[in-house]
């Protein structure tokens, strides 16, 4: 490893947005041949430092220089002819174009002046068999494959460009366990290849898996770059944190706080969609959180979603025993007081010209009815109690939600459905994207509601995160229930099996 | 003083001053208002007066606008609206009648509500792309107005009916009432109401709205009924005040003029927030520009040219990017992903 020479450094970075200091005298080396994890919770300036770097934002101060000389990045596109290469967090293909178009495009292969499609499709599919080890028709839009899949391409469009920089923003948050092996043995393959990579996640067992070095960032400053293998785990997390974790340690269970005679609030029979879901029957009851494990498709999102309504089912029916009737629509499900956290934070989550109050009160809002309406006072009371209950960042209510970091974007929408005071709250990825302390506030949360007598439904594709907060477990595998686990027999390894069968 | 640039009516408040300002250096009598007969007489009436009907059809094209789409027929409902109305009352044998105007009145109302719902049924529930899905009626819409007058041009001579276009009350035009009228209506409904919440957020994140359980469909059919109202309304205005009602040229090219005052206001055309106050600005705007032209005199070939440069001009000045690149300034430069982060402060 070339130790000498930084091929990046940042240095005295500050960066202000209206209302809102998220970046402040932050720096940043990178050397060629090596992985760099940049660390830090939700708001703490990751992203942000990377979009300086690829010139979405301009610096209000600091410099940055590349080899050696200094650089002013004006624009993503100038990032990219210079070297720095991005994968961002939220995947930024076009869905309706193909597989090839999305590599190739705005450096289409020509021929006379025209796109040589012939040429495109084949050099794409060998850049995914070679690179990636990806076989797909690459001739196919790029909705019609997984998210995964979907982050794959991203990358694979990276590389498609010379870059001697590839920044990497949380690649592996929709990865299955296989997939993420696949992109570290890439990302290794690139390192060895001179390649200096600046990886962002938010799983521990990532980041000492692939990473040479760690640079920390808490509140939008800088705590301290190492090398991973010096700095212990613990410490990693304390300083991310910023305080001693009690968080990290296995919440307590309640001693079964779930009785047989607890009221089912809602009862799947036969429950089904053609294609998507086979059938499956499936109770929940008043304050126990059921989770559903599975690896990634194995159908645990449709499972939530039929149960808010969110799709139809074309077999069975879903009986809401206490509430009365079904949940056929979302806004039926609603008035039966079933709430649902979608996994799409962006698409079908937030409503980023709102403001974190507007959001906030949305939900209750429509269960009202238009003319109804809630006082601006008591909005603002909501929105600051809420805020503050779950430790929202910036606790400005009138702040617009699309400027918010992921994690705070995804407690306005807990909020959202706090406030409508569900029986049946569905949280379907509720920490995704999300770093550590704000995962474990957020279990918390959900243990916490369970007590009082709500009942969760929660979806997650971290087990570690499903075994701890569920009361029972219902295990998936190829868009079927195949076990349901409970109580004392709710262990890694039972469910493990389950998931694997056999 | 930077508060003041950032709030969104700064833009549009600045335009409507400098064209009003030009036209009291070029005719120093521009302001001044005669009473003759108990009406009030001048230029700044003939503003509020002839601009009327565009700021209704701006309105109700406000809030189409924020739910993420847009509606181009509005031109022709403005003339099946004055063609209708027309011919109700020519057929009468009182024409002065109240009752025959209160019935051609409502006749109008109803039929322009149903043209809205019509708009608003197909891009709810049909999954047409909201400018296709107004093409239609926005094409069919001068064939129906024609079809209605058979062609010709109908004249009315009912001074009631001429009332709604040109009558006066407490010394100001009639229409005007309408349409402040209008305005307050539509400004407390939709922001002491969570109406304007429900809108912005289904222009905004339909899906997100639909999982929220907001009954999306309903609202887009509400807005578009509302848009048609407005625009019917207007034919009203329009066509009593020549007492005549044409179906080839009434409304003609209004739906551009409408979306432009829109514009002009603030309200994105990629939906969410809107700005009502902006949109009235807007067409009020639009109408000094016409009036305008036609005072300094500018020769009829070339007043499209002349309206087409100043709009480019009132566009790029509300342009951030334009104003930026004008301003230069080195230190505080603003990429592309900022812009958005910076308006509705």
């Amino acid at each position: 490893m070339n130790q000498d020479q930084p091929i990046l450094q940042m240095s005295g970075i500050h960066k202000r947005f209206p209302g809102v200091k998220v970046l402040s005298d932050v720096r940043f080396r990178l050397f060629p041949g090596e992985v760099h994890a940049l660390m830090g919770e939700n708001g703490a300036g990751k992203s942000t430092l990377i979009k300086v770097l690829t010139g979405v934002y301009s610096t209000d101060e600091g410099s940055i220089t590349l080899e050696g000389k200094p650089l002013v990045v004006r624009s993503p596109l100038e990032a990219q002819s210079i070297g720095i290469s991005t994968v961002y967090q939220e995947v930024n293909l076009c869905p309706n174009l193909t597989v090839a178009e999305n590599i190739f495009i705005g450096s289409e292969p020509l021929i006379f002046g025209r796109i040589n499609w012939k040429e495109m499709n084949r050099k794409a599919e060998t850049l995914l068999r070679d690179r990636l080890q990806l076989n797909i028709d690459v001739k196919l839009p790029l909705e019609n494959y997984s998210v995964a899949v979907q982050q794959l391409v991203a990358i694979a469009r990276s590389l498609n460009v010379s870059a001697k920089v590839l920044i990497l923003d949380e690649p592996t948050s929709s990865l299955d366990r296989g997939e993420v092996e696949q992109l570290f043995l890439i990302m290794r393959k690139l390192q060895r290849e001179g390649l200096a990579i600046l990886f962002v996640t938010h799983f521990l067992d990532q980041v000492y898996e692939i990473s040479d070095r760690i640079t920390i960032l808490r509140n939008g400053e800088f705590v301290g770059e190492y090398m991973a293998d010096e700095l212990p785990r613990i410490e990693l997390v304390s300083k991310m944190i910023g305080r001693e974790l009690q968080m990290l340690e296995r919440i307590p269970k309640g001693a079964d706080n779930v009785s047989p005679q607890a009221g089912i609030i809602a009862q799947a029979s036969g429950l089904g969609r053609k294609g998507v879901i086979e059938p499956f029957d499936l109770a929940i009851r008043q304050g126990e959180v059921v989770g559903l494990a599975g690896l990634l498709g194995s159908g645990r999102t449709e499972v939530a979603r039929l149960f808010f309504g969110a799709d139809r089912p074309d077999q069975g029916k879903l009986e809401l025993p206490i509430a009365g009737g079904t949940a056929a629509s979302p806004r039926q499900a609603l008035e039966k007081g079933i709430a649902f956290c979608s996994e799409n934070r962006k698409t079908e989550g937030i409503v980023g010209d709102l403001t974190v109050r507007e959001n906030m009160i949305l939900a209750i809002q429509a269960r009202r009815g238009w003319f109804k309406t809630i006082s601006r006072k008591r909005q603002d009371e909501l929105a600051l109690e809420y805020i503050k209950l779950l430790n929202i960042n910036p606790s400005n209510p009138e702040q617009l939600v699309r400027n918010l970091s992921g994690g705070n974007q995804q407690k306005v929408i807990l909020a959202r459905w706090l406030l409508t005071q569900p029986q049946l709250l569905i949280l379907d990825e509720p920490t995704r994207g999300i770093d550590v302390g704000t995962k474990a506030e957020i279990q918390k949360l959900v243990m916490s509601l369970s007590e009082e007598g709500m009942a969760v439904l929660f979806v997650s594709s971290e087990l570690e995160e499903v075994l701890r907060v569920s009361d029972r477990i219902a295990v998936l595998r190829d868009r079927r229930i195949v076990k349901e686990i409970a109580d004392q027999e709710i262990n890694q390894h039972n469910v493990m099996q389950a998931i694997a069968g056999g | 003083m930077n508060r003041m640039f950032r709030h969104h009516l700064f833009w549009p408040l600045a335009i409507l001053a400098a064209l009003l300002l030009f036209n009291l250096f070029y005719s120093p009598d521009f302001f001044n208002i005669v009473m003759r007969n108990g009406h009030m007489y001048g230029s700044l009436i003939d503003i509020l007066n002839f601009g009327a009907p565009l700021v209704l059809v701006a309105i109700g094209m406000t809030l189409v606008i924020a739910t993420k789409g847009i509606d181009l027929s509005v031109g022709s409902i403005v003339a099946i609206a004055g063609a209708l109305a027309c011919l109700t009352i020519s057929r009468g044998t009182d024409q002065n009648a109240l009752s025959l105007v209160l019935s051609a009145v409502g006749l109008t109302v109803g039929l322009s509500f149903f043209l809205g719902a019509w708009n608003g049924f197909l891009v709810a529930t049909t999954g047409i792309q909201p400018i296709i899905a107004t093409l239609i009626l926005m094409v069919a819409g001068r064939g129906i107005a024609q079809l209605i007058t058979s062609g010709q041009i109908i004249t009315v001579t009912s001074d009631t009916y001429n009332y709604i276009g040109n009558g006066a009350l407490a010394a100001l035009p009639f229409s005007i009432f309408i349409v402040a009228a209008i305005y307050l209506i539509v400004s407390l409904l939709t922001r002491k109401t969570a109406l304007g919440l429900f809108i912005e957020s289904v222009g905004c994140n339909p899906q997100a709205s639909r999982l929220i359980g907001i009954r999306s469909r309903l609202i887009i059919i509400t807005v578009y009924m509302f848009c048609g109202l407005c625009a019917g309304i207007a034919g009203l205005i329009l066509s009593s005040n020549v007492a005549s009602a044409d179906g080839n040229n009434a409304g003609l090219w209004y739906e551009l003029d409408a979306i432009l005052a829109v514009v002009i206001g603030g309200t994105s055309l990629n939906g969410g927030r809107f700005y009502l106050t902006g949109t009235v600005i807007g067409a009020l705007i639009i109408q000094t520009l016409t009036t305008t032209i036609y005072m300094i005199g500018v020769p009829p070939e070339i007043t499209l040219v002349v309206k087409a440069f100043v709009v480019l001009t009132v566009c790029l000045i509300q342009s951030e990017v334009f104003r930026k690149k004008v301003v230069q300034r080195w230190k505080t430069r603003r990429y592309p992903a900022e812009r958005e982060v910076s308006r509705h402060v």
